[in-house]
């Protein structure tokens, strides 16, 4: 009975322990590349270009004549 | 005759341009003005001032402040006109480079160079209206 109980525990023992073995192989490559495999972030040479010309509308344009008169004309301090 | 009629009227609209533009001054913090007078800002096209020279921390929260209350009200008419804010500004920017500034004040011309306005037709952003 004693004995029957030390097989199984021995059982047990070894199977965890080649678990881990796989487990750790498992890892030991995931591990390797996480250390090797950083991301290259390097400046570009050419100095970077945002495009902030906003669509005029020109016939829209002509019809804000008498609104910007209105509006130098409504705010005196502030043109 | 025809002549002296000319000129007379032209005598009176230029009178009443001078005087529209010196009430118009008026309204202007003493700052402000001297700053636009010594030619430190300047009306770019965009309808917004702009700094000719580095500004003095006093004069760049002046024309901060300014400027915060002029996209103010561009935005107030360009909603009321169904316009955007840049529109509006542009607009408007135009027509004070072209009948608003005196001369020996600064603007900015399209490609971005700073101009002293005189007497001659300034230069105008192409998308202004003629």
């Amino acid at each position: 009975m004693a004995q029957n109980r030390d097989q199984l525990t021995n059982r047990t023992d070894n199977a965890i322990r080649s678990n881990m073995g796989k487990t750790i192989l498992l890892f030991v490559p995931l591990m390797a590349s996480v250390l090797t495999g950083c991301v290259q972030v390097t400046a570009p040479d050419k100095p970077i270009v945002i495009n902030l010309n906003i669509a005029i509308r020109q016939e829209i344009l002509y019809k804000l004549s008498a609104a910007s008169e209105k509006v130098i004309e409504n705010n005196p301090g502030v043109f | 005759m025809r002549d002296s009629v000319e000129m007379i009227i032209a005598a009176v609209l230029l009178g009443v341009t001078a005087t529209s533009a010196m009430a118009f001054q008026s309204g202007r913090d003493p700052a402000y003005q001297s700053a636009r007078e010594s030619g430190q800002v300047g009306e770019k096209s965009d309808g917004y001032l702009g700094f000719v020279v580095p500004p003095s921390s006093s004069v760049r929260a002046l024309v901060e402040d300014i400027n915060i209350k002029r996209k103010a009200v561009y935005s107030k008419e360009a909603l009321a006109n169904g316009a955007t804010v840049e529109e509006m500004a542009l607009r408007t920017g135009c027509r004070l480079i072209a009948e608003r500034m005196v001369a020996g004040e600064k603007y900015q011309t399209p490609s971005g160079q700073w101009k002293t306005r005189d007497g001659s037709a300034p230069e105008l952003d192409p998308r202004c209206p003629r």
